[in-house]
């Protein structure tokens, strides 16, 4: 989706402000609100990609004010009420009032270990790969109003295959709970210039992991373009 | 309603402060009471966050690769497979990538959709590198940022923007200092910041830590 979480490229954020010997946690809660998101995910309530997108369906004017860890709390409770896991009465009264649903396990210590690392994302490949490193390909023009990886500033610009990286879980289906359908995941290097116009820094390369269906062969027009072309 | 008096107050964020404190403990005692989590493995999970995972890791990593090359070339190769080989943590997770700083090429990690990070060679990302002036201005104004962090390359050095958009995960490879030959890993570590493994900064040199 369009939202505000997708930043790359705005302006009016001011300075990158570093803090000096930051702690792990600003506060007790932050460390139970984490640890609670990543036990949910760790027991298979929800996905990984269920969980950025919970994030990126906060309000604009939410997702500004609250701190990260604020719209953790945020996300955490509108995915336990969206997959029926409590009622909103519930959290209203700080205890269960209803008995649990069934999940495949619950969270203890011996899932502790699989919090800590990152899950395998890599699955075997569902067909060839449709480019090769060094083709020129086109981030597509697309805005799908659901979760997608695809950020908007390289929609529609141009940029070279660096490297594959095996076919990986899709993000765009996986967050809508529509099967894993894995994709090719590529790694595609743009000019600085291409994203930014002329005056960009000319020693500035950026590049996105980019699954499959993201790119076209930079040799198709752009649909508008050819329209534009052709009144 | 009544407000909660830790002494966690730190003023700026006080009044979100004392909101979420109650609402993430009204979560814990509902997901519990459901039979959803054991707290206790709650407390588990952190303590081994704020202990065993950190920027130390990355740092072994780099301090090795600066003094055997065939662990380097590894690490370039397939970094989740050499950073599993040193066995400093449980588990490396899939698909990590070292990214290698030369005289003509500086490397900087961002998330621009969310705050990607490997956590398991660096640790919980900064509060900076989640924030919205950061994740904006990484991918079009990276030499802006290094001002921000007192870093000034030269105008030649080009400039390579990772944005961590899959389950790829980067760690930037630093360039060991100068005049640190003959150090053994150990010293060399003392070297590697976290920041000049997410390429927002350049590691400490002899003198800095004399």
């Amino acid at each position: 989706m369009d939202g505000i979480h997708d930043m790359g490229g705005m302006h009016g954020f001011g300075k990158v402000e570093p803090e000096n010997n930051e702690p792990v946690f600003h506060a007790a809660w932050e460390a139970r609100c984490l640890a609670l998101n990543r036990a949910m995910v760790a027991i298979g309530a929800w996905t990984i990609d269920e969980d950025r997108a919970g994030i990126e369906e906060l309000p604009p004017q939410v997702y500004l004010a609250r701190s990260y860890y604020g719209k953790w709390a945020l996300r955490l409770e509108s995915l336990l009420v969206k997959c029926g896991l409590l009622a909103t009465d519930e959290i209203a009264a700080g205890h269960a009032l209803r008995a649990g649903k069934p999940l495949k396990r619950r969270f203890d210590a011996a899932v502790v270990p699989r919090t800590l690392t990152r899950g395998s994302f890599g699955r075997p490949a569902q067909s060839p790969a449709r480019f090769n490193i060094g083709d020129r390909v086109r981030a597509k023009n697309i805005h799908p109003p659901t979760h997608t990886r695809l950020p908007r500033y390289a929609r529609g610009r141009v940029g070279v295959i660096e490297a594959l990286r095996g076919c990986h879980v899709f993000p765009d289906s996986s967050a809508l709970r529509a099967g894993e359908s894995p994709q090719w995941l590529y790694t595609v290097l743009f000019e600085g210039r291409e994203l930014w116009g002329e005056t960009t820094d000319p020693t500035l390369t950026v590049s996105i992991e980019a699954f499959e269906p993201y790119l076209e062969p930079a040799s198709v027009i752009p649909a508008e373009r050819s329209e534009s072309r052709n009144p | 309603m009544a407000h909660d008096h830790d002494h966690n107050d730190d003023g700026e964020h006080g009044s979100e402060l004392s909101e979420m404190q109650l609402r993430v403990r009204a979560l814990e005692t509902v997901l519990a009471e459901k039979g959803y989590i054991d707290p206790a493995a709650l407390d588990l999970m952190i303590e081994t966050i704020e202990t065993k995972i950190g920027p130390h890791n990355g740092a072994r990593v780099v301090a090795k690769a600066w003094t055997d090359s065939a662990f380097k070339q590894t690490l370039i190769e397939d970094a989740t497979k050499a950073v599993q080989a040193l066995g400093l943590i449980n588990r490396v997770g899939d698909h990590l990538i070292a990214v290698e700083n030369t005289p003509k090429l500086h490397n900087m990690i961002v998330c621009t959709l969310c705050s990607c990070y490997p956590w398991e060679v660096l640790g919980l990302p900064p509060v900076w590198y989640k924030s919205a002036p950061y994740r904006s201005r990484a991918v079009n104004d990276p030499r802006g940022v290094l001002a921000d962090f007192g870093v000034k390359l030269p105008a030649h050095t080009q400039i390579r923007v990772w944005d961590s958009t899959a389950e790829t995960r980067f760690i930037v490879l630093p360039m060991r200092p100068a005049g640190t030959e003959g150090w053994s890993e150990d010293q060399l570590a003392a070297l590697v910041t976290r920041d000049c493994m997410i390429g927002t900064g350049l590691p400490k040199g002899p003198k800095d830590i004399a």
